[in-house]
């Protein structure tokens, strides 16, 4: 750690001594091990390498086909029980959303329109916003809802949120209990946490399968593949929210006689409540996110739009349907955090305001009412007027400028694609892919070891037993390959950026929308004109990781940076140190924490995008997935391509998390 | 502080009790008169992820939904998927079937969960192809057996060192990987994404003088604009292809079919009549495909104008 830090304590000096001697340690053992690494690519390349014929499958590939058939067979005599239950469940929630649908966006016949027209449900919508949020939400749900229909996908958009709400409603009915019950004990939690770190990690394709045998095709399934990957992030937040709350709250209340319900409905909930909306808000957003993946098993809304302009490579109406779904996602992500702190600004407002409030929630009902009644009876309040237009020409320019770029840059991005490939990808998939598997094998052991520390090393052998005992060694390696030189030009992308709007506020300003929209709008959308411009293959799937992962990687940087204190910076400032040198010297050291957290991100968010990849060339497992989800010969083989990339998942967070853990211990000694 | 919140709530109660009023208030807006022909239900109808796929199911959909009244509920699905969705009876019909024996033995012989509609009249090839300059430069490549003379030209990032053959969706029907194999040809297969990524790379190979070898399949509205030239493998015979391990011959020439769920056949729905008798030549085919992928319309507007042309095609298959 920094020397200056170190030479002002005495008493840490010998400690940090040592540490240096240890990081050096380490850091000529890394070195060895890649040194060897290469030396034995030399000697045995193309040897085990454990390459599987495009349609060959193993022993258990095979027993995990016959499981998947075994669930399609009882499902299809209908005689499984737990399929009858899974059946009348899928029948509810379809009967809900198609309910909602009826009454907002498709005709509920006879009638030719749908119960409620878009300026009824504007209003109500509106006026729930003012209910719970209070105005500035109004006028963006007002906004936000009139741009769904002058882009275009008014029903698409309206069967969006639809599904979403049902998905997050069960989310919060079946999360919130479990995340309680997590909080309060450290067995459950225990149990649950690699179960939701598997949710999380296991690519959707694989699960998209099973679930439309059990769930059949339409709303309901999309609504569970949402939940799915919708729910770990309530748990998750709702158990944090019940632990943090103050042991001495909870004493003064058990001192009190009360017992193990009350504590909870009097205490810890009130307590947790701004903590589990954030949850509520996280498991919106994770929604949203799989808005696309729900659509290859025909769930509604926007998602399908862009899936069609994939197939067709129309990038200007994936880029509007997209621009549909950024803006859902900023609306519910403002609204609801609004939601959170409306409920604090009424509670502290005086009477008067509150009479205020009352008046003008009932004169905004009694509008809503009308608008709603008008909607009913003029045609024109009930269908959402198609011009102007504004989704249209947005479309054509999108067309037109990728359309130039592809003629006239053609030359351009190829060479760049090729270039880098041949350059960068290949010799590096060379050394992962192409040399006997065992000395890979041993090598990253002892590289996670070096890293991660002990735990690391423990995650690591049993992944890679794992992932060499389903049988696709070879395209895993390829994986790793791409998640690795991808996660590294993130991490210089993002530490540019990260320390630029991390020391500059005007940068923040600017850079920090631009990455918010990043986050939210759905990885196929940027991945169609990528794909148009580059070309299916590697180079595109993994230039697609890299935009996915950036915006995580650069506020953790920039928030690393900021972090370091003022007054570190400003003692630096006064010793005469440039600015080059502070950032190289004083931030980036200290915000070395956040800096591996980066890393550990861009790692997580690369590998899950580079299973999208698979669709437009990436090939490795995720090209494994898909082909499992599409053709049925080789479900088998793509269930183990999902379980193998969970598996690289875990094996990568495990690694870094160590690395984390180690550099924090470091970071709390110097401090 | 609870006092607004329960205020909230009896007012957001309050106001659902009224919006019932009002709903049962009946609407000024006219019910609309229900089908033609009476009671024809919902028609799932799959859509697969290529434009001819889109003409033929939009066709049908449009006279379905004019003519019989039904309520017409595309479904954008991969093949595989779609057969799933006749079981669990989510999926009533798939207009344009590419073959499949494993999925016709499991779900139409074993589960009997679907049945044969008859065929489109649409002829499939499907097959590798070359952009026309590669053809009139090297006139012998159109001979699968001097492919591996020509490897080196398309070389690319992505192969290893070997030729690249461009595949399509990986959810296509291909035998490639073993065709490579078995013929021992220096190629490897890559997997390029959909049918307009396809398309996309034979417009640019042409335009830039680029090599290219990549599967594609006819009907194709494309190859009215790129003359587009088919390489030959060794002649397909019957049965040459029953084992996919060792396949070693061209595919077979397909007699592209509809697939009904027994389920919607036996619901005496007059749409299930319309898709049987529905039969139409690669041409009309690839007319609706080219208003759709060319001309930029929508399905449902293409599949408009070419009925709007043909009335009388149409008319027969509602009789």
């Amino acid at each position: 750690m920094s020397s200056s830090v170190a030479t002002t304590r005495p008493s840490t000096f010998d400690r940090g001594m040592l540490l240096v001697l240890r990081r050096n340690w380490r850091t000529s053992g890394i070195v060895a091990v890649v040194v060897g690494w290469i030396v034995a690519y030399w000697i045995g390349r193309g040897h085990d390498t454990l390459v599987i014929g495009g349609s060959q499958t193993t022993n258990v590939h095979d027993w995990l086909l016959r499981q998947e058939n075994s669930i399609q067979t009882a499902s299809a005599t209908g005689s499984n029980p737990i399929l009858q239950v899974t059946n009348g469940f899928a029948t509810g929630v379809n009967d809900v959303i198609s309910f909602i649908q009826r009454m907002t966006t498709v005709a509920d016949l006879p009638r030719p329109v749908p119960e409620i027209g878009w300026l009824g449900l504007i209003a109500i919508v509106a006026w729930v916003a003012y209910a719970l949020a209070g105005f500035r939400s109004t006028i963006l749900v007002v906004v936000t809802f009139l741009l769904f229909g002058y882009l275009g996908y008014w029903q698409d958009s309206l069967d969006l949120l639809n599904i979403t709400f049902v998905a997050v409603a069960i989310c919060a009915v079946v999360g919130i209990p479990i995340g309680i019950t997590m909080g309060s004990s450290s067995i459950v939690s225990a149990v649950i946490t690699p179960v939701l770190d598997v949710m999380q990690t296991l690519p959707s394709f694989v699960y998209l399968l099973p679930i439309v045998v059990v769930f059949g095709i339409g709303p309901a399934a999309a609504a569970i593949v949402t939940l799915i990957y919708a729910i770990p992030p309530i748990i998750r937040i709702t158990a944090h929210g019940i632990r943090n709350v103050p042991e001495s709250a909870i004493e003064a209340t058990t001192s009190l006689g009360q017992t193990r319900w009350q504590l909870l409905r009097k205490v810890q909930l009130p307590m947790a409540k701004r903590t589990i909306i954030v949850g509520i808000n996280q498991s919106v957003m994770a929604a949203l996110s799989m808005a696309t993946i729900a659509a290859f098993i025909s769930g509604p809304g926007l998602g399908q739009p862009v899936i069609e302009a994939l197939s067709s490579q129309r990038v200007g109406t994936a880029f509007v349907a997209g621009l549909g779904i950024v803006l859902m996602a900023i609306m519910l992500d403002r609204t609801t955090t609004a939601a959170s702190e409306h409920s604090e600004t009424v509670a502290r407002a005086g009477r008067h305001d509150v009479r205020l409030n009352r008046v003008v929630l009932g004169v905004g009902a009694v509008v809503a009412l009308v608008l709603v009644w008008v909607s009913r009876q003029y045609l024109s309040a009930a269908r959402f007027p198609s011009s102007p237009d504004i989704g249209k020409p947005i479309q054509h320019k999108v067309d037109d400028i990728v359309n130039w770029i592809g003629i006239h840059l053609y030359s351009v991005t190829h060479a760049i694609q090729n270039q880098f490939t041949l350059r960068f990808l290949n010799p590096f998939q060379e050394l992962l892919a192409n040399t006997p598997w065992y000395v890979v094998g041993v090598a990253i052991i002892v590289l996670a070891a070096l890293i991660g520390g002990t735990r690391a090393f423990v995650y690591t052998v049993l992944c890679l037993a794992g992932i060499y005992g389903l049988g696709l060694w070879n395209e895993s390696m390829v994986t790793l390959t791409a998640t690795l030189v991808a996660t590294v030009v993130v991490m210089i992308i993002g530490l540019v950026v990260g320390v630029w709007i991390g020391r500059s506020m005007m940068a923040d300003r600017v850079i920090r929308p631009l990455l918010d929209a990043g986050q939210v709008m759905p990885p196929l959308v940027y991945l169609i004109p990528i794909l148009a411009l580059f070309g299916a293959n590697r180079f595109t799937a993994m230039l697609a990781g890299l935009i996915y992962a950036a915006p995580v990687v650069i506020k953790l940087v920039a928030d690393g940076i900021r972090g370091v204190s003022a007054t570190t910076v400003e003692a630096a400032e006064s010793s005469g140190s440039s600015r080059m040198q502070i950032v190289r010297k004083v931030q980036l050291p200290m915000a070395r924490g956040s800096l591996v957290l980066a890393t550990n991100q861009g790692l997580l968010y690369v590998l899950s995008m580079l299973v999208i990849g698979g669709l437009v060339g990436a090939g490795g497992l995720g090209l494994e997935v898909y082909r499992g989800f599409t053709q049925s010969n080789l479900a088998g083989r793509g269930l183990a391509a999902g379980l193998s990339i969970c598996l690289l998942g875990i094996m990568l967070d495990r690694i870094t998390q160590g690395a984390a853990r180690r550099s924090g211990g470091a970071a709390s000694t110097s401090s | 502080m609870s006092r607004t919140g329960i205020l909230a709530r009896w007012g957001a109660a309050a106001f659902a009790a009224v919006l019932v009023l009002a709903g049962c208030g009946g609407g000024g807006i006219k019910n609309e008169k229900t089908g033609a022909k009476g009671s024809c239900g919902t028609l799932n109808m799959a859509i697969n992820p290529w434009v001819g796929y889109e003409s033929d199911a939009y066709v049908i959909g449009d006279l379905a939904k004019k003519k019989l009244g039904c309520t017409v509920d595309y479904k954008k699905l991969d093949e595989q998927v779609s057969w799933q969705g006749f079981a669990s009876g989510t999926v009533d019909v798939v207009v344009e079937n590419w073959g499949h024996q494993d999925l016709v033995k499991k779900y139409i012989d074993q589960q009997k969960v679907a049945l044969d509609a008859g065929l489109t009249g649409n002829q499939g090839i499907i097959g590798w192809f070359v952009p026309p300059w590669m053809a009139k430069k090297y006139p012998d490549i159109t001979n699968w057996k001097n492919l591996n003379k020509y490897a080196s030209l398309f070389k690319t990032s992505e192969s290893g060192g070997k030729g690249q053959l461009l595949d399509g969706d990986p959810s296509y029907v291909t035998n490639d990987e073993a065709l490579v194999k078995n013929l021992h040809l220096n190629y490897k297969v890559v997997v390029g994404g959909s049918e307009a990524a396809l398309i996309q790379s034979f417009r640019t190979a042409e335009q830039q003088k680029k090599p290219l070898l990549a599967y594609f399949y006819e009907p194709q509205w494309f190859f009215n604009e790129v003359h587009l030239v088919k390489v030959n493998l060794p002649k397909y015979t019957p049965g040459c292809d029953s084992d996919p391990a060792k396949v070693a011959c061209d595919y077979p020439p397909y007699h592209l079919n509809k697939i009904v769920s027994k389920k919607f056949a036996d619901s005496g729905s007059p749409a299930y009549k319309l898709i049987k008798n529905f039969h139409w030549t690669n041409q009309d085919q690839n007319t609706v495909s080219k208003y759709i992928a060319q001309g930029g319309m929508s399905p449902a507007a293409a599949a408009q104008k070419w009925i709007n042309a043909n009335q009388s095609k149409a008319d027969a298959w509602l009789k």
